[in-house]
């Protein structure tokens, strides 16, 4: 019986859950992801330990947590390439200020002035004045690094003042959960920072209109344009929304080494673009999501950790997590290739 | 006293001249067919209605009132609403959210706004069915036909009341069935008392629906009348430059 007007209207393209799921890449690289624990666990004795667990949540929460922001600017087509560089000025001003001896609720959001003031500017070049966002953020990812290099004045600093406790429980310490039969679990407190984090983040793009305006400017920035989204502040935002990330990640990590370097968070650029590329992001704008930042992040940090337990040299990492980059990528331009054909 | 006034409106981008001292009049319940030669300057004239550039020369008037648009959001604000030719349409988004796009219906307390979602899926979909199109509100315009596409563009000027309805080329690729939805579409606005103007290469559309015909030819008004005073060769000689001018 042929369908009514308002029958087909109402069909949708994915008639159930499964094949909505099927169709997208995060799903895919979520699988790889668990199917990459299993096997661990099954062949390396120690991976599966809560030690070891522990230690590898604790280094991807790092990554993951800028990947947010990135995959928001990825989203509206843009990129950040300064994001390592603002981690470090970001802890090296919590850092340096607090060994000066200023106290912890004044020098946090110091660091995260900082931070925001970069995304700001970053924000500012590349939706007001127009220029390209890959070449602002390069551009931003030396002054920083070099401002960063400046204030620490060449010196390894690991002493923090007076509220020293609070900077290295904040990034270093952890929560026990209890839970029935089980010796209770350890979760490092930058997890529940990423935890928290995610929702925000992932409810924001499906549930406001901010995100909703993330992904029409990427899809047509002209259309967006033209049907009154207010484009330039939503651009000078999100830049500054991925800034915070790597300044709160900064601050953090900070934390937890209990000492900065002028090596901080260098090369991680493209770590978090990885993430978030390997996450679903599509680097021509409009498509992303904040579950696959974190299992982008955590993918990468799955093979690096089990190259580390079975023994491989750390050199072939990088041939693992690029590999990967474009394995996932690849993959998944080939099935939407089939599917329109 | 007239709707919305153009008087004597030249546009000019560095060295090219794309109008020049067009005066046009739009009143309420009048459909006005604009026709021309590609290049003539038809769309840029309805995109200077629209918000999109301001004119280099002349003034615009809404009901003897001066009004200037600095961007398409203050035209809406004026009950100006507009098809664009290229439909302004984000790929990756559902047929509902390019509806709604800059509009969005929200729901929630104080400010935690949140989309809502059932509203505008349901209102896209009564917007679709209105136009008698099989467009679904949850597809992406992605994966759409023109004239779906086309659909999800006309929708969006349906959202408001407008005053004024500007349509570039809606019918250039649809089908049969869905033109005569279009044409229907456009008498409906009229006898709302909305003023329509149809940009059109199709003289059967245009002889079929409009009230008053107007021609450009090379950023040059030539002709401004009654529909039932012309004929399709007419407007094809004024379009072409066989005639002059009228």
């Amino acid at each position: 019986m042929p369908m009514t007007l308002e029958e087909s209207i109402h069909k949708q393209v994915h008639g159930n859950l499964l094949g909505w799921l099927v169709s997208r890449q995060t799903f895919w690289v979520s699988v790889a992801a668990v199917l990459a624990f299993v096997t661990l666990s099954l062949s390396s004795d120690v991976f599966a330990t809560q030690q070891n667990l522990f230690n590898v949540t604790r280094n991807f929460a790092f990554v993951a947590i800028i990947a947010l922001g990135m995959t928001a600017v990825i989203i509206t087509g843009g990129i950040d390439l300064s994001v390592g560089a603002v981690l470090a000025l970001s802890g090296m001003v919590i850092g340096m200020s607090m060994n000066t001896g200023t106290p912890f609720w004044l020098a946090v959001p110091l660091a995260l002035g900082v931070s925001l003031l970069v995304g700001a500017f970053n924000g500012a070049m590349t939706a007001y004045v127009g220029m390209p966002s890959f070449v602002v953020t390069l551009g931003m990812l030396s002054i920083a690094r070099s401002l960063a290099m400046v204030l620490s004045n060449n010196r390894m600093v690991y002493e923090f003042g007076p509220d020293q406790a609070q900077l290295l429980t904040l990034g270093g310490g952890f929560i026990s959960v209890g839970l029935p039969f089980l010796n209770p679990v350890r979760i490092p407190n930058p997890v529940l920072f990423l935890v928290v984090m995610t929702l925000i983040v992932g409810l924001s793009f499906r549930w406001t209109k901010w995100g909703r305006h993330l992904f029409a400017i990427g899809g047509n920035e002209e259309a967006a344009n033209l049907t009154g989204v207010p484009v330039r502040r939503v651009k000078l935002s999100v830049y500054m929304f991925c800034s915070l990330c790597a300044g709160i990640a900064g601050i953090l990590e900070v934390g937890w080494l209990g000492t900065i370097t002028t090596s901080l968070g260098q090369g991680m650029e493209l770590t978090v673009i990885a993430a978030a590329v390997i996450g679903g992001a599509n680097l021509t704008g409009g498509v992303g999501t904040a579950f696959g930042a974190v299992v982008g992040a955590a993918l990468i940090e799955v093979i690096r950790n089990s190259l580390i337990l079975l023994g491989i040299s750390t050199f072939w990492q990088g041939t693992f997590v690029g590999s990967f980059i474009i394995v996932a990528v690849l993959f998944d331009r080939l099935r939407t290739r089939t599917a329109n054909d | 006293m007239a709707l919305l006034e153009l008087s004597g409106i030249s546009k000019h981008f560095g060295a090219i001249q794309a109008l020049t001292n067009v005066s046009l009049a739009l009143n309420p319940g009048e459909v006005v067919g604009l026709m021309g030669d590609n290049g003539a300057g038809k769309s840029t004239l309805v995109k200077i209605i629209a918000g999109n550039y301001p004119p280099s020369h002349g003034s615009i008037q809404m009901l003897g009132r001066k009004v200037a648009f600095h961007k398409p959001a203050d035209a809406r604000a004026e009950g100006i609403e507009i098809v664009y030719q290229d439909l302004a349409l984000c790929d990756n988004l559902t047929a509902a959210a390019n509806v709604f796009l800059g509009r969005e219906l929200t729901t929630g307390f104080g400010s935690f706004r949140f989309l809502n979602y059932r509203t505008m899926y349901q209102r896209a979909a009564e917007l679709f069915a209105e136009l008698k199109s099989e467009t679904r509100p949850r597809d992406l315009v992605r994966r759409m036909s023109g004239g779906q596409r086309q659909a999800v563009a006309i929708a969006r000027t349906r959202l408001s009341e407008p005053k004024i309805v500007l349509m570039d080329e809606p019918t250039a690729s649809i089908s049969v069935r869905q033109v005569a939805e279009v044409l229907n579409l456009i008498r409906r606005l009229r006898d709302h008392d909305i003023a329509v103007v149809l940009i059109s290469h199709r003289m059967p559309d245009v002889f079929a629906v409009s009230d008053r015909i107007v021609v450009l030819r090379r950023g040059e008004k030539v002709a401004d009348k009654a529909i039932v005073a012309s004929s399709p060769e007419e407007v094809t000689g004024l379009i072409t430059g066989a005639i002059e001018s009228v």
